[in-house]
């Protein structure tokens, strides 16, 4: 393939901080592995890109969870995140590997980096991607299709990048489902030193606060009900329903705005995006802004009294009523359905 | 100090709704404003203006039509403006759009620069960072708090996801903030009057120097292959049934779908 001498295979930048990997590397490797399987012929990898010091233990968890190959590059500059040292690793890493298409996670790290990678390279970006498929009319030069939510979610753009490469997209967390592991699984490791001209930092960091999160993180929920202002007077009751099923509340940011609950628990664009098993929507009208995310969620049922409520149309199971008379008599069949 | 502002004219996306029968973005009669992130960045130049006696420029690429969005900045406080225009801008991705951002910014001079970390309307969050590449210079994201400057060191507190972190840069250095970060000040009567006469500095494709290839479509390896709205799931069943009803049926569904576990 003349076009892009030598570029091959999807690589995924493995995000860590101290040398704990964040699932979001976990589920680009998963659906880089759904992407390689679509277009056989081209025999593609997928490599995973872990950046940091001591972290070369971490590679054969990399390949557990689908990597082919593990590009690693470890040094002390690299040991806590910054802009400067990690954009030069891993543009020498895309100049000396050459990959096709880099996927990174949509992380306040990944924005910060993959942009400034992109434009010393001059690689196409696509940004917040929420759905990536081979172009089935190119697929002899792997082309993908990006698409995205622009415009606070009302329009979605599918974007490509035909003339340059490497292709990159930013997804962000929750969006594609992560594999389970395979510890058998074998793969191979390469180590890569940079050459860093600068070893000056400009810019450094001086003191870290931790966020006491209190409560939980409701992207590691299994089971959320979602709590809009349709449900503010029965928030209690969401929350004893969602303690039943062994689950936990979350809101738009409606609610949050209201003073009802924490930002932390704000589910949509400007929130968390959560893929729960079951979604459990509560007085929600269903706003694109909130529906973003949800909507990857298994099963969504929703709960709303205006029968031309938007969510309804991203739900597998919509009941017209209201919530607060429905609530508590579904907090008592749960309570019975678990006795029987 | 120079600081120069990037500042985008969009639309007002809370505004925009879709047409449902043709499922395009119904655009006629939606405001445009400032990008709320973009806003944040104004105040938190002017606070620095009064604090430090600093000069701010805006630059802005857009249509001819954003200048009146510019003279509203004067009002705020601003000293110069600066729009950008020109037909063979049109169609940038934000690979076109930072080579553009930064000729202009070569061609003013800056000390500081400040972009709002995501425009409402594209939403890709890659301008800021992207302009400070071209640059060569360094970049804190997620800025929601301008702490100090002292000589030619800045103090800034960027939002993670988990954490805060208090940053040190050298100038020159490419902030993003947050539109949380302040409240933008309104509008001063005796500025308003002032703007009125104030001009906007307007540059094209000549005024900036820069290769064609690296500009607007040419200079973009993004492109949009198709665009579309959201499309409603045809296979919904709504039921409308009494409250008791509706909770056995919501009770026997998880149950036979095994999310009611003992
Ligand atoms: C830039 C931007 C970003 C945003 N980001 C987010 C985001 O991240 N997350 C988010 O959630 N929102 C976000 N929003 C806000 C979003 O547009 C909506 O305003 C919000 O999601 C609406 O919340 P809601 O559904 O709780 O409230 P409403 O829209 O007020 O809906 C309430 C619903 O409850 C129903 N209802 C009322 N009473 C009852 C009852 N007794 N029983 C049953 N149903 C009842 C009503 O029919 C209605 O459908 C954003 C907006 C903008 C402009
Ligand atoms: C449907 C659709 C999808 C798109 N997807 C992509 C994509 O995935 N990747 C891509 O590279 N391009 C994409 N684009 C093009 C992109 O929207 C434009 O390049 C746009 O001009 C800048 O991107 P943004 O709005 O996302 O800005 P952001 O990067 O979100 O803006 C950040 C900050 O940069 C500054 N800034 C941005 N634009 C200007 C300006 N014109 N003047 C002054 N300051 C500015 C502002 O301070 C702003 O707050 C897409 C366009 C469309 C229509």
């Amino acid at each position: 393939m003349a076009k892009f001498e030598g570029y091959k295979d999807i690589y995924v930048f493995v995000e860590q901080k101290n040398g704990e990997i964040a699932n979001v590397g976990y589920e680009l490797i998963s659906e880089a592995r759904k992407l390689v399987a679509s277009i056989p012929h081209m025999n593609y990898s997928v490599v995973g890109i872990l950046l940091g010091h001591n972290i070369k233990d971490k590679a054969q968890d990399v390949i557990a969870h689908g990597a082919d190959r593990v590009v690693v590059v470890d040094h002390e500059l690299l040991k806590d995140y910054s802009t400067q040292f990690y954009t030069d690793a891993l543009t020498q890493v895309i100049n000396e590997f050459k990959p096709d298409s880099l996927l990174t996670g949509a992380t306040v790290l990944g924005r910060d980096l993959a942009p400034r990678v992109a434009a010393r390279i001059n690689a196409g970006l696509t940004a917040d991607a929420t759905k990536i498929e081979m172009d089935p009319e190119k697929q002899d030069e792997a082309l993908l299709l990006v698409t995205r939510p622009t415009f606070g979610g009302n329009l979605f753009g599918t974007i490509i990048c035909p003339d340059t490469r490497p292709q990159m997209a930013t997804i962000r967390p929750n969006v594609f489902a992560m594999d389970a592991p395979d510890a058998s699984r074998s793969g191979e490791v390469v180590e890569f030193q940079p050459d860093f001209k600068d070893t000056d930092a400009k810019v450094v960091v001086k003191e870290v606060i931790e966020k006491v999160i209190e409560g939980v993180d409701i992207t590691k929920c299994d089971i959320l009900v979602g709590a809009g202002r349709g449900a503010e007077n029965c928030l209690d009751m969401v929350k004893a329903v969602a303690a039943e099923l062994g689950g936990e509340m979350c809101c738009t940011r409606a609610v949050i705005d209201d003073g009802f609950a924490d930002k932390e628990l704000q589910v949509g664009q400007t929130g968390k995006t959560v893929r729960p098993s079951l979604y459990i929507a509560c007085g929600i009208s269903g706003a694109c802004q909130h529906v973003a995310g949800m909507d990857k969620s298994d099963m969504i049922i929703a709960i709303n009294r205006d029968p031309q409520a938007e969510i309804f149309s991203v739900s597998n199971m919509g009941f017209i009523g209201n919530v607060e008379e429905i609530l508590p008599l579904l907090k008592d069949e749960i309570i019975a359905a678990k006795k029987a | 100090m120079k600081i120069v502002v990037l500042v985008k004219q969009v639309p007002d996306s809370t505004e925009i709704r879709v047409d449902k029968a043709t499922g395009t973005l119904i655009r006629a009669g939606v405001p445009s404003i400032i990008n709320p992130d973009d806003l944040a960045g104004v105040e938190e130049a002017l606070k620095l203006k009064e604090t430090t006696g600093a000069t701010v420029t805006i630059v802005s690429m857009g249509p001819p039509q954003a200048s009146e969005m510019l003279k509203e900045l004067y009002a705020r406080g601003v000293d110069e403006c600066v729009l950008i225009t020109d037909r063979k801008f049109a169609g940038a991705d934000t690979c076109a759009t930072s080579s553009t951002l930064a000729a202009a910014l070569d061609k003013l001079g800056y000390d500081l620069i400040i972009a709002g970390r995501q425009a409402i309307d594209g939403d890709t969050a890659q301008v800021g960072p992207q302009t400070a590449e071209r640059l060569g210079i360094p970049q804190v994201t997620y800025v929601d708090e301008i702490k100090a400057v002292n000589g030619d060191t800045i103090t800034v507190k960027k939002a993670l996801e988990d954490c805060e972190q208090i940053i040190e840069a050298k100038l020159p250095v490419v902030l993003t903030t947050l539109s949380g970060m302040n409240n933008p000040r309104y509008m001063n009567c005796n500025d308003i009057v002032d703007s009125m006469n104030k001009e906007v500095t307007v540059w094209t494709f000549d005024d900036l120097g820069i290769d064609e290839s690296k500009v607007g479509l040419a200079g973009s390896p993004t492109k949009v292959h198709s665009t579309f709205t959201k499309d409603v799931s045809a296979d919904t069943e709504t039921f409308t049934l009494p409250a008791n009803e509706t909770a056995k049926l919501i009770a026997q569904t998880l149950k036979e779908k095994q999310l009611i576990t003992k």
